[in-house]
């Protein structure tokens, strides 16, 4: 039985919105990424010193050891990098959605918008428990649930010999 | 068709695909790589803009910083006498690494509550400066018993601590100065012994860290500076400030010419409680039995000199009140408070907001100062202001020099340094702002690189507050007097001041604060203060080097 996600029920406007959806979001993360790897001075201790919430213990473990620090800075980096290029390009885009989801997930509980937060960090907009992470996630699920890489990126070779 | 080439032919049906199906299917596969490249080109440009702006930032750029020198291991150990274990003995033999046991448990409770306060740990991994204190004297038994508790601490233990060797313990200073098993001398004793002090631990052949002001009478100045020079003892006097790293930037900041022609700085001292106005607790166990009352009194000759200038200028409502025989706890533990001990807002706090700026723009002693103020809060009893405000001129560097001090507000103001072409703020970190009317940054202010009136340089080594208790230690904290950061590390400032000092000893080297710049400090404080009693302007007389009413 075909599922409801096989690449010949999409119409092209669905296909291009659902293309330009994955493409943008993996832009973001891109770009996100290679900002910091091109700051030599970029570290995640600020913000996350800043966190607030039921997490509090978990982040700020991470910035009380400076071992922990750094790595925690490495992956974040490159996370957001391979992501990116990883969406873009519609190569293993699945896994790289999953990552996408597990870093916004991250993202939100270190500063989740509760009714009393404030944030030293500004950020553009007024959040009610809902924010452009929990928002971006939401999208990403999309993403997942309406795959379109093996059809359009490299999936498309990456994926072709299984389906044959 | 046989099933056999049935399927053969659809087999080859598959492999054999068209060429225009072929390259669709390249399109698709490769239709978002195109993105890549839009992405590597916005980087490479944004870079590009951003190195414009950082180049333009980056000229008040300098890598100025106080020498830390290494402590040398192999050096001398430097035996050290300390006279008066007050609040600021105390703390400069915590700085050298000597605390009372009770003390450092204190700091152990504190980690424990607080995970962020650091200060036990801080302590026990401040460096060893290879010193020892042999010697301690202090006028009130208590505190004579805290500071052989913290003299003998060698390896800064808490409660429980077992000792080894102690301290001697001199009830007189003059017997510490001729004790033989001492090199060095930290001078912490109220302001009105400074002197005397020091002239005679510069004739004993002691090196001298001596707490500021200087002096409390003028012509003590005088003889402090005639016998340190013919001496050959390491001075230092206490203004730690000349360790704070964002003022030896900005020095050279004005040194190059970055901000122009200075012709106005302001500074000022702002508190708002009682510690901070010198109202200290009082200890029950202070007595005519446990307090040498004769010695607190004061050196004798240094009294006449007090009582001699205050009469003569008709100031003798600021005498007293209580006779000097006359014992009152509240005297001895809040000396600051009373002309008879102290110097005032000018001699107390103005000193290191003086000497700072002399530090950074070699001021030298004013040629004329006023001042103008009054008791408007702490109307307890005290004959010092806590309201002044003072402006002091420089005619041949073209400068001036204000002062503006409250204990009544919290209002935290940076030193701010004015010059033509740019201001400097100094506070917890250093910050530039140019002037819209810079002539020298004009075509970079017309090319939109720097917006004029905002700041546009900062410079911060490390936090500059962390998990202080006080808002008068807050206070102090953010003028650096606390703590210092020296490439990033974060060090406390007292320590870095007592460590220069020590190291020159052992080098054979004067350190930043010395005789020279502490005379200065003296005088400028001296005509500061006078201008305030006397409600007239006073002038230096460069040639006959006095004070004159002029």
């Amino acid at each position: 039985m075909q599922s409801h996600t096989s690449k010949n029920s999409y119409s092209a406007a669905q296909l291009y919105a659902l293309v330009t959806l994955r493409v943008f979001i993996g832009w973001y993360f891109l770009y996100e990424g290679l900002v910091k790897i091109l700051n030599p001075n970029w570290t995640a201790y600020g913000y996350l010193k800043d966190s607030k919430g039921w997490f509090v213990g978990f982040f700020e473990f991470i910035t009380n050891n400076d071992y922990i620090m750094q790595a925690v800075n490495q992956i974040n980096i490159y996370g957001l990098i391979l992501i990116g290029l990883f969406l873009i390009t519609g190569f293993l885009a699945k896994a790289a959605s999953i990552g996408a989801i597990t870093l916004l997930s991250l993202f939100y509980l270190s500063h989740p918008p509760l009714l009393e937060a404030i944030y030293i960090l500004p950020s553009e907009g007024s959040y009610l428990w809902i924010d452009r992470n929990l928002i971006m996630l939401v999208a990403v699920v999309v993403l997942v649930l309406f795959p379109t890489s093996k059809h359009i990126g490299l999936d498309r070779i990456v994926f072709k010999k299984q389906e044959e | 068709m046989s099933e056999n080439q049935e399927n053969i032919s659809k087999n080859s049906q598959k492999l054999e695909k068209s060429p225009s199906e072929g390259r669709r299917n390249a399109l698709k596969t490769l239709a978002t790589i195109p993105v890549l490249g839009a992405m590597a080109y916005g980087v490479y440009k944004k870079k590009t803009i951003e190195n414009k702006n950082h180049l333009a930032g980056s000229i008040f750029n300098t890598d100025a910083t106080p020498d830390v020198k290494p402590v040398r291991f192999g050096g001398k150990k430097i035996r050290i006498g300390i006279i008066g274990y007050g609040g600021r003995g105390a703390y400069l033999l915590q700085a050298l690494g000597f605390a009372t046991p009770n003390y450092i448990n204190g700091l152990k409770e504190q980690a424990k509550k607080d995970p962020d306060n650091t200060r036990y740990n801080d302590f026990l991994e401040q460096d060893n400066l290879n010193v020892e204190i042999t010697g301690i004297c202090d006028i009130f038994e208590l505190n004579a018993k805290e500071a052989v508790q913290a003299g003998a601490n060698i390896k800064r233990q808490g409660l429980g601590a077992k000792f080894d060797k102690v301290p001697t313990v001199y009830k007189n200073y003059k017997e510490l100065l001729a004790a033989t098993d001492i090199d060095a001398v930290i001078i912490a004793s109220p302001d009105h012994w400074h002197g005397t002090m020091t002239i005679e631990a510069a004739r004993a052949g002691k090196h001298i860290y001596v707490e500021k002001p200087l002096t409390w009478t003028v012509p003590e100045t005088y003889l402090v500076e005639e016998a340190v020079k013919n001496s050959n003892v390491v001075f230092q006097l206490g203004h730690q400030g000349r360790q704070i790293e964002i003022n030896h930037r900005a020095k050279e900041m004005i040194e190059k010419g970055m901000i122009g022609k200075v012709t106005l700085m302001e500074v000022s001292t702002n508190r708002n409680d009682p510690n901070g106005a010198w109202v200290y607790p009082l200890r029950s166990e202070a007595s005519r039995q446990t307090i040498d009352w004769k010695q607190f009194e004061g050196d004798p000759q240094r009294i006449k000199e007090y009582l001699e200038y205050m009469t003569s200028a008709g100031l003798a409502k600021y005498i007293g009140p209580d006779a000097r025989d006359k014992f009152v706890p509240e005297r001895f533990f809040r000396w600051r408070c009373w002309w008879d001990y102290g110097t005032g807002l000018s001699g107390d706090l103005f000193t290191h907001e003086y000497d700072a700026m002399n530090h950074i723009m070699n001021l030298g002693i004013p040629a004329s100062a006023t001042s103008s103020g009054g008791i408007y809060f702490f109307k307890d009893g005290r004959t010092v202001p806590d309201v002044l405000q003072s402006s002091f001129q420089f005619p041949e560097r073209d400068m001036c020099l204000n002062y503006s001090a409250t204990l009544a507000s919290q209002n935290e103001r940076p030193r701010i340094i004015m010059g033509t072409d740019a201001t400097i703020e100094l506070g917890g970190s250093l910050n530039v702002k140019v002037d819209s009317s810079s002539i020298k940054y004009k075509d970079q202010i017309k090319q939109g690189l720097i917006k004029p009136g905002e700041i546009f340089y900062r410079y911060a080594s490390g936090k500059s507050i962390d998990a202080l208790s006080s808002p008068t230690e807050k206070y102090f904290a953010e003028r650096g007097l606390l703590f210092s950061y020296v490439g990033g590390k974060r060090y406390n400032t007292t320590f870095l001041h007592l460590r220069e000092w020590v190291e020159c000893i052992r080098q054979g080297l004067q350190p930043s604060c010395d005789i020279k710049a502490a005379f200065e400090e003296a005088i400028t404080a001296h005509m500061g203060t006078r201008a305030y009693l006397e409600g007239r302007t006073m002038y230096w007389d460069k040639e006959k080097r006095i004070i004159t009413k002029g």
